[in-house]
């Protein structure tokens, strides 16, 4: 899902290493019915560096589609990003790609 | 509606008596919610007119809950939901690692807005860019507490006025108007 991998993490991601610490974990949203759909298409941008219609693009996915992947890398880095999102009261959780 | 407007040094915020008084017991009751202990907040005097902490708490729901845990309270699980859908072990682990400062963040920023907020009476407050995402993940962390207990779903309709539920609704319908202006102030 090459659309949905911010530009700072590109170089850790086109990995076909079988070591598990490679795998790339990806963050989710799920579509929840009270967070407004501009709020996180606010959040995206903010915390990702998204620009507006990669931004909307992603919320609209989590809106149609009931969950979008909105980042993915290391699990480390997906653990930050899910408990950021979680700051901002997006619904997000991380699991192996 | 709350009075939102531009001005050279930023967003000015302004809010009559009764909406600040709602929007501080509502943050107020959030930031109890979240904080890891079972400290409440003393009830205030307020003005002849303005609606008491107990009459707000009967209103929203949301009252009285502190030490509460997660399993027993939806509103504190949408608040601190897990990190992994299908891994409880993970979940837990997570949790454990995090949870005390996510609360802690939590619990700052509402202490944050309720200190900008103003007094006892109307009054505004000048939000500079920073200021705007503690107000928008705060009163955001209030309508999700709020919207979790009414069960608000994509297409609900409004509740009849004789429903119990109609004014913490109407609260809800207020917040979220709050927070629409609130991110268009941050886009801009």
């Amino acid at each position: 899902m090459s659309g949905t991998i911010s530009p700072e993490r590109v170089e850790g991601t086109d990995t076909d290493s079988v070591v598990d610490a490679a795998v790339p974990w990806v963050t989710l949203v799920w579509n929840d019915p009270i967070n407004l759909m501009s709020y996180v298409t606010h959040v995206f941008q903010k915390l990702f560096g998204y620009d507006r219609e990669k931004a909307t693009k992603l919320m609209l996915d989590v809106h149609r589609r009931g969950r979008a992947v909105v980042s993915n890398g290391t699990r480390e880095q997906m653990e930050h990003d899910v408990a950021r999102l979680h700051a901002y009261g997006l619904w997000a959780t991380l699991q192996k790609q | 509606m709350t009075g939102v407007r531009r001005t050279r040094k930023g967003v000015v915020v302004s809010f009559d008596e009764v909406e600040a008084s709602l929007l501080r017991h509502l943050v107020g009751e959030v930031r109890d919610l979240l904080a890891d202990d079972e400290e409440l907040t003393a009830a205030r005097p307020v003005a002849p007119g303005i609606p008491t902490d107990a009459e707000l708490s009967a209103l929203t729901g949301l009252g009285g809950q502190a030490g509460r845990e997660i399993s027993e309270d939806p509103a504190l699980a949408r608040l601190l939901p897990d990190a992994y859908r299908d891994d409880p072990a993970a979940a837990g682990e997570f949790r454990r690692l995090t949870e005390a400062s996510l609360r802690r963040d939590k619990v700052a920023a509402a202490e944050r807005l309720l200190a900008a907020l103003p007094g006892d009476g109307p009054g505004e407050v000048r939000l500079d860019p920073e200021t705007t995402e503690t107000w928008l993940s705060t009163i955001n962390d209030v309508r999700l507490a709020l919207g979790t207990r009414l069960e608000v779903t994509e297409k609900m309709a409004e509740p009849d006025p004789d429903d119990p539920d109609a004014p913490a609704y109407v609260v809800y319908l207020w917040l979220t108007e709050l927070q629409g202006v609130l991110v268009e102030v941050a886009e801009s």
